[in-house]
């Protein structure tokens, strides 16, 4: 039997109420399951819920329904050692790198943070393990005494990941960690990222719009559109054969860098915009712009199903 | 008549600051034709927005300052050289811009329709109706539905790319000869990013307008320029058709930013491969190539002297010194270039 899924997220659910009686149905059916280090991608326009799924799943929120097991264990059940024990192992890296680093604290002292929180180390083994993390993210020693303002963009995103590895966590949920850094930077952020996962066993999470740069980083991709998962599969396999029509328009509305590809190239232009999530559609909540909607669309929501090995939709088209 | 509608000769433009005079642009020439769009792409704080706003004479003086160079539009206008109000004539008549964040162009206590037709009453000095009617055409034209209801609406209660409808809309009010779009999708989502490109090119087919579009997204480019400029810390390192520029760039740079980003039509995927360190800082930019420093070809030469561009054909050049005839032969990654699909 295969390995128990680090993480499975069943059904889960996260509305906001936002006054006057009023729900906003953020993530409304969301089930992965992740496995030990694997890197999921998690990609969908602006507003469909990508950062609240990553915080109910790291606790962030409460679920409104649903379970989030990681280990196996409900984490929303969680309390005293467990709870520490599932916050030192599930961390959060974010897109700006900036807003996130307390700006009259050192470098170092971000980066120990969590350690002083867990009393993991300290005097000289604190001191050694900052020295580590910085080199680990490919910064330098003299970096420790520093503080934030003086580093460029690039180098705040690896305070902010050594700030997350310092507690030695297994999962990594990393939303929109590159958005923020120049095409040239994010490269090097990324391979980071994978070098770090190949030395230290971890599982990722990886949250961002930019298809083409979750395509390359991500063992699997989840498309999400309003608050639902909408497709699952390998990334090879969602370029490849998209089944849901929004992954289709979603991948024909990217331009790729290759000009002769683009001359020939027959895109897919989607009408209109997404609804609004305080009051979706009926039925599949993509039929509105959907070019093959039928009848039964709006009267009845798709579950997401495996129609092929390892490839999931929610479409009635399968 | 001459087929070029805008010429830049090396132009240098500073900001005094404080700290001391940051060199932005630091000689950048090229040549835009008529009907023709030019990408011009380069990392964050390499001069693009500097350069088009010179162009439309946005940047206040001071700070900014046109060090030296020329900007030559529509035959014999000398941007340069005209008047303030001059300048306000050919902004609101022959050249339009378009920003990243519409919001922060757009007035926010007027409505749609009086933003569109403020600029042809001034400069075209037609009637109220006659305006009216022209807003209702060029929202239709940018593919706004509704017209009428949304005329009467504010900016504020318009989604980002219906935003960026409008400004296109208003920046084609007085059919200008010339469009500068600096990120025009960078806010937006991919999707609605496709339909502004699609409405974008459309309209330069339509309109014959020129257009400059500024972005870092090397796909963008190829899906709608003709031609790019690659610029580096204040200067335009290659620049070429796009065909030249994607499958066989010169400047190690470019090689840089070819190699640097995924592609979604890619299999397997091996490492991208970064370039190493950051630009360099415009208050005291090095004596030699501005690359040399992330360069991994870099020679004593390029330490000490600015290699001049050498032109390669009619539209390609490059600022290089492995371009010199002496210069050891350096064999470009695989990843850089000449990759046609099949
Ligand atoms: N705390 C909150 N209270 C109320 N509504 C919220 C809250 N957080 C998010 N939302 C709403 O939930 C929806 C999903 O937001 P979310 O931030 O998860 O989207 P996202 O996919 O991360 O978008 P982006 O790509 O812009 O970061 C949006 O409509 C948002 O306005
Ligand atoms: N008002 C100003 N005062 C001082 N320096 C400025 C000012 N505006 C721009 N600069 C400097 O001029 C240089 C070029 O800036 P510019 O905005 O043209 O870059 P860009 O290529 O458009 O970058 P981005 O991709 O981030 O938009 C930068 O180093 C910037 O810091
Ligand atoms: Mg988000
Ligand atoms: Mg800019």
């Amino acid at each position: 039997m295969a390995e128990q899924p680090i993480l499975q997220v069943r059904d889960m659910k996260k509305h906001f109420n936002v006054g006057g009686g009023r729900i906003l149905k953020a993530v409304d059916s969301f089930s992965i399951d992740i496995a030990r280090g694997e890197t999921f991608g998690l990609v969908g326009e602006s507003g469909c819920g990508k950062s609240t799924a990553g915080r109910t799943i790291i606790r962030l929120y409460n679920a409104t329904s649903g379970q989030v097991l990681f280990n196996g264990e409900d984490i929303h059940k969680l309390s005293g050692k467990k709870l520490k024990q599932f916050n030192r192992n599930m961390q959060m890296v974010y897109q700006d790198p900036y807003a996130s680093l307390n700006p009259r604290m050192t470098v170092g002292n971000i980066i120990a943070e969590g350690i002083d929180i867990h009393g993991l180390y300290t005097g000289a083994k604190r001191r050694a393990r900052v020295m580590q993390l910085l080199s680990d993210v490919g910064l330098n020693e003299e970096h420790a005494n520093r503080f934030p303002h003086e580093f460029s963009g690039g180098q705040r995103q690896r305070i902010g990941i050594a700030r997350a590895l310092a507690i030695e966590p297994q999962f990594i949920i990393a939303d929109e960690p590159i958005s923020a850094l120049d095409v040239s930077v994010q490269a090097q952020v990324v391979n980071l990222f994978k070098k770090l996962q190949k030395d230290h066993g971890l599982t990722y999470l990886f949250i961002a719009h930019d298809l083409a740069m979750v395509k390359h980083i991500s063992d699997r991709i989840g498309v999400m559109y309003l608050g639902n998962l909408v497709e699952v599969t390998s990334s090879q396999d969602l370029y490849a054969k998209p089944l849901h029509p929004y992954t289709e328009s979603l991948l024909s509305a990217i331009p790729i860098p290759d000009p002769e590809i683009e001359r020939r190239r027959e895109r897919i232009i989607l009408e209109g915009e997404v609804p609004s999530p305080l009051n979706p559609p009926s039925g599949c909540p993509f039929r509105t712009r959907c070019p093959k909607a039928m009848p039964e669309c709006a009267a009845a929501k798709p579950v997401l199903k495996e129609v092929e090995p390892g490839h999931h939709v929610a479409c009635h088209l399968y | 008549m001459s087929d070029t509608i805008l010429s830049v000769k090396d132009l240098k433009v500073s900001f005094d600051t404080y700290a001391g005079e940051v060199q932005a642009v630091r000689g950048v020439s090229f040549d835009l034709k008529k009907g023709e769009v030019l990408a011009i792409v380069g990392e964050s704080g390499c001069g693009k927005s500097v350069t088009a706003q010179t162009i439309m004479r946005l940047t206040p003086t001071p700070p900014s300052r046109i060090k030296s160079g020329s900007i030559l539009f529509d035959g014999d206008i000398e941007i340069t050289k005209l008047s303030d109000r001059q300048m306000e004539h050919i902004r609101g008549s022959e050249m339009g811009m378009i920003f990243q964040d519409p919001m922060t162009s757009l007035n926010p206590t007027m409505t749609v329709g009086k933003q569109i037709t403020e600029g042809l009453r001034k400069h075209q000095r037609i009637t109220g109706d006659a305006a009216n009617k022209r807003a209702l055409e060029l929202l239709n034209l940018v593919g706004i539905s509704n017209p009428e209801s949304r005329i009467l609406q504010y900016p504020h209660e318009l989604s980002g790319g219906m935003r960026q409808r409008v400004m296109i809309a208003i920046s084609l009010a007085c059919n200008p000869k010339l469009l500068i779009a600096d990120e025009p999708t960078t806010a937006l989502d991919v999707t609605i990013q496709a339909q502004i490109i699609d409405l974008m090119k459309k309209l330069s087919e339509q309109t014959q307008a020129s257009i400059i579009i500024i972005t870092h997204d090397l796909g963008v480019v190829a899906e709608m320029a003709q031609r790019v400029i690659v610029m580096y810390a204040g200067k335009v390192v290659e620049q070429g058709t796009v065909d030249e520029v994607f499958y066989n760039p010169q400047h190690p740079y470019t090689w840089g930013l070819l190699r640097s980003i995924p592609r979604l039509d890619e299999m397997g995927g091996g490492d991208l491969v970064p370039i190493p360190g950051t630009p360099p800082d415009l208050f005291a930019p090095p004596k030699g190539c501005a690359f040399a420093a992330r360069c991994p070809y870099a020679m004593q030469v390029c330490l000490e002297e600015d290699p001049d561009h050498t032109k390669l054909t009619a539209d390609h050049s490059a600022a290089c010194w492995l371009l010199h005839p002496d210069a050891p032969k350096v064999e470009r990654p695989v990843e850089a270039g000449g990759r046609k699909h099949g």
